[in-house]
């Protein structure tokens, strides 16, 4: 309960903080892309509440903001867990197993591709070539490289995280 | 204007400088292919099918956003852009529902003729089809994402011509898919209705909801008596499903159709416009006069009407509290009518035949169960009786002329004009003049409201009251004129506003033409011109002088404005959320 309250008044801090930012942008059209950068960097996502006071400040319409968001894969529609876990699909890896090592990690953690589990711990997204072909299959935590891997190595690497 | 000339497939053309070689190409009559170009609407260049070869460029330019230069030489017809456009639109085929024998638009799809056009026979491209949405929550609007080939061309319209803008495309790549916001239904956001969405699509992705099986039940039962009422601007726009000229006149037609389907009644909705005239007209005499809220705005169109309650709740007061003429009639179907024949209006099975799409949400609304019944029960568009009338194999060209039924069915040429942008003014300024001056008008033409521009501006004078008066048509427009009032920067006493450019004879419910089609013709005018010929065709052309709504007052409602005009044919409105 306490927790839940504390959230919520986290979440009403950062929308009023986004509203603060907003006021240099009001009727400014052109500025939706840099004024959503800004909001995701204070909410960390962009829920509907955003999106809304973005449109309302910006006067564009609800639609136009998040058409912009979903064309852009840099800007996410949910909350990122605290590990963001991204699987490398690229060719190399891929033909080297990449596919069972996704697989394997969507067990573990119980959540689909673009999925943040419950306690916002883990996100698990696919990513293009990581530039890691030499160590393939590879995934990368945070800033953090993994390679060589088989689906069995899945959960040691999973508990350094816990 | 400076003009350039070029060559377009070894032939000399002169166009104006700031043209673009489709239109150059046009002009020289060159046919080339579009898909997602709507002029001066959509010209985005995004579909690839109008590709030309440009000597000196390195590769297929769009020619539909390609301006003109001195000295360009342009080929429309080489192998190379026959073989992209070739491959375009096999590559748009093989990510497209192909059940075109049972799809709304078979035979009306610019798809389709592009595939016969081009000579297309087979499509080289299997492979998975993008997940697509089916939305049929919206009473009025249905989309369908497995049909859309992502033209943009209702993106346009909602966003620039209505200035609404619930639809975008949402995601990128393969998973691009037109629709609202978190994919939600048209149902859940701030919609209009207006259905120019469907009349831009070039393909069946947005249809009208279709409720042509409710009236064939109604029809079939012998219990029921079912009436219809048809709409000002069905008499100019039903013809073109027939085969007949843009704007064909059809009234005699409409009621020996009608009764042929089966109807035991066919009325007509201009009589409720000639009563919505002197509900309106009083209603504005007495604000002008009594200090009442001004500027009045006009109500006859719910898809303004919901655009007033999203997008200008502060100016909710400012509307005309009167029911649109349909919404009037329903009403009074189940009332006066009922009554008067001593029929049970349990057993009234009312039908309305509109232009529109957004009425068929309109007759659901809360506000519109008056007579203790849902006043009017099923709506259908223009497209949907055509339908029902092909499938019942009757050619409305082959029909005798027939009349109305009366009392309901009898109107003038002010009720007709309703159809057009500026009608519902001009109706009203024939009624309101003479009531105020009780002098005959010399002229009762008010051509100064007419005509196809978007706001249309009068000052009239009424035996020394100078009236201003505003009109617009098309929901971007609209908002010129609303934005005036709210900063106070007009003094306008009196705007009409229709949804849907043109006036009711542009509405959404209504025939569609192809991107070609409206290129070549303004379909809004051709029809807004019959319905003012419908007008001086008239014996009578002023609403008060209407016998039956005169002797609907003297037997019935007693007097405008009085307590059982404000029980039936007067209305509230809601503020709504605009997210």
């Amino acid at each position: 309960m306490a927790v839940a309250l504390n959230q919520q008044q986290d979440f009403i801090e950062k929308l009023n903080k986004i509203e603060d930012m907003l006021k240099k942008y009001q009727g400014k059209r052109s500025a939706l892309i840099q004024a959503l950068q800004e909001a995701q960097a204070i909410m960390g996502y962009l829920p509907i509440e955003v999106q809304k006071l973005v449109a309302e400040n910006l006067g564009v319409t609800l639609s136009e903001v998040y058409s912009t968001i979903t064309f852009y894969s840099f800007f996410n529609l949910k909350p990122i867990g605290k590990y963001h876990i991204r699987v490398c699909l690229g060719t190399a890896c891929y033909v080297r197993g990449a596919e069972k090592v996704l697989d394997r990690l969507k067990t573990e953690l119980g959540i689909e591709v673009g999925d943040t589990t419950d306690d916002l711990k883990f996100t698990l997204d696919g990513c293009r070539c990581i530039g890691a072909c030499g160590l393939a299959p590879a995934i990368i935590v945070n800033d953090e490289v993994y390679g060589r891997l088989t689906p069995d190595k899945i959960p040691e690497i999973l508990k350094k995280f816990e | 204007m400076e003009m350039v000339t070029l060559t377009i497939d070894g032939i000399k053309v002169e166009a104006p400088k700031n043209s673009t070689v489709l239109e150059a190409a046009r002009k020289a009559g060159i046919k080339i292919p579009t898909l997602c170009f709507l002029k001066g609407v959509n010209e985005i260049g995004a579909c690839r099918m109008c590709v030309v070869e440009v000597k000196g460029a390195r590769s297929l330019q769009t020619s539909c956003v390609l301006p003109v230069s001195e000295g360009m030489e342009v080929i429309t017809n080489s192998p190379a852009v026959r073989e992209s456009r070739k491959v375009t639109l096999e590559l748009l085929l093989s990510d497209h529902n192909l059940e075109c024998p049972t799809c709304i638009r078979n035979l009306n799809c610019e798809l389709q003729t592009l595939a016969e056009e081009l000579g297309i026979q087979s499509i080289r491209y299997p492979g998975v089809k993008s997940k697509a949405q089916y939305d049929d929550f919206s009473p009025s609007i249905v989309r369908d994402t497995s049909k859309c080939i992502l033209c943009r061309r209702c993106v346009s319209t909602c966003h620039n011509v209505q200035s609404v803008g619930v639809i975008s495309p949402n995601y990128r790549g393969f998973e691009t898919v037109i629709a609202p916001v978190f994919d939600m239904s048209l149902n859940e956001v701030p919609c209009v209705n207006c259905g120019q969405c469907i009349l831009a699509c070039p393909v069946g992705a947005l249809k009208e909801k279709d409720d042509t099986h409710k009236v064939w039940q109604a029809l079939a039962d012998p219990d029921l008596h079912v009436i219809v009422q048809t709409a000002p601007a069905i008499r100019v726009s039903l013809g073109e499903e027939f085969g007949g000229e843009l704007g064909g006149i059809v009234t005699k037609k409409l009621p020996a159709a009608l009764r042929r389907l089966g109807f035991d009644k066919v009325f007509d909705t201009d009589f409720s416009a000639d009563l919505t005239i002197m509900e309106e007209g009083s209603e504005f005499l007495d604000r002008l006069q009594n200090g009442g809220k001004l500027p009045l705005i006009t109500s006859c169109s719910p898809g303004w009407i919901k655009f007033c309650e999203h997008y200008y709740p502060e100016l909710l007061d400012n509307l005309s509290t009167c029911k649109s003429p349909q919404q009037m009639f329903g009403a009074l179907v189940k009332t006066y009518y009922a009554e008067k024949t001593g029929i049970d209006p349990a057993k009234i099975f009312s039908v309305s035949i509109m232009p529109c799409t957004a009425k068929k949400y309109e007759c659901q609304r809360p506000e519109m169960f008056s007579s203790g019944y849902q006043d009017v029960d099923v709506v259908l568009t223009t497209r949907e009786l055509s339908r029902m009338l092909k499938e019942a194999g009757i050619d409305l060209r082959k029909l005798p002329d027939e009349e109305f039924d009366e009392p309901l069915g009898i109107s003038t040429g002010a009720g007709a004009i309703f159809g057009a942008t500026g009608g519902v003014m001009e109706a009203a300024l024939r009624t309101v003049y003479e009531i105020v001056t009780k002098k005959e008008l010399d002229n009762i033409d008010f051509t100064e409201v007419r005509g196809v521009d978007g706001v249309k501006e009068a000052t009239i004078d009424i035996d020394g009251t100078k009236v201003n008066v505003a009109v617009a048509h098309g929901l971007a427009n609209a908002r010129k004129i609303l934005d005036k009032v709210k900063s106070g920067e007009a003094d306008y006493h009196f705007i009409e506003i229709m949804c849907c450019p043109g006036g009711c004879v542009g509405g959404g419910g209504q025939p569609i033409l192809s991107a070609e089609e409206r290129w070549e013709v303004d379909y809004r005018e051709e029809r807004a011109n019959a319905i003012y010929e419908v007008d001086r065709n008239m014996k009578l052309r002023k609403s008060h002088e209407n016998p039956a709504v005169q002797t609907l007052y003297k037997e019935y409602l007693g007097e405008p404005l009085g307590e059982k005009s404000h029980k039936l044919l007067h209305t509230h409105y809601t503020k709504r959320d605009l997210f």
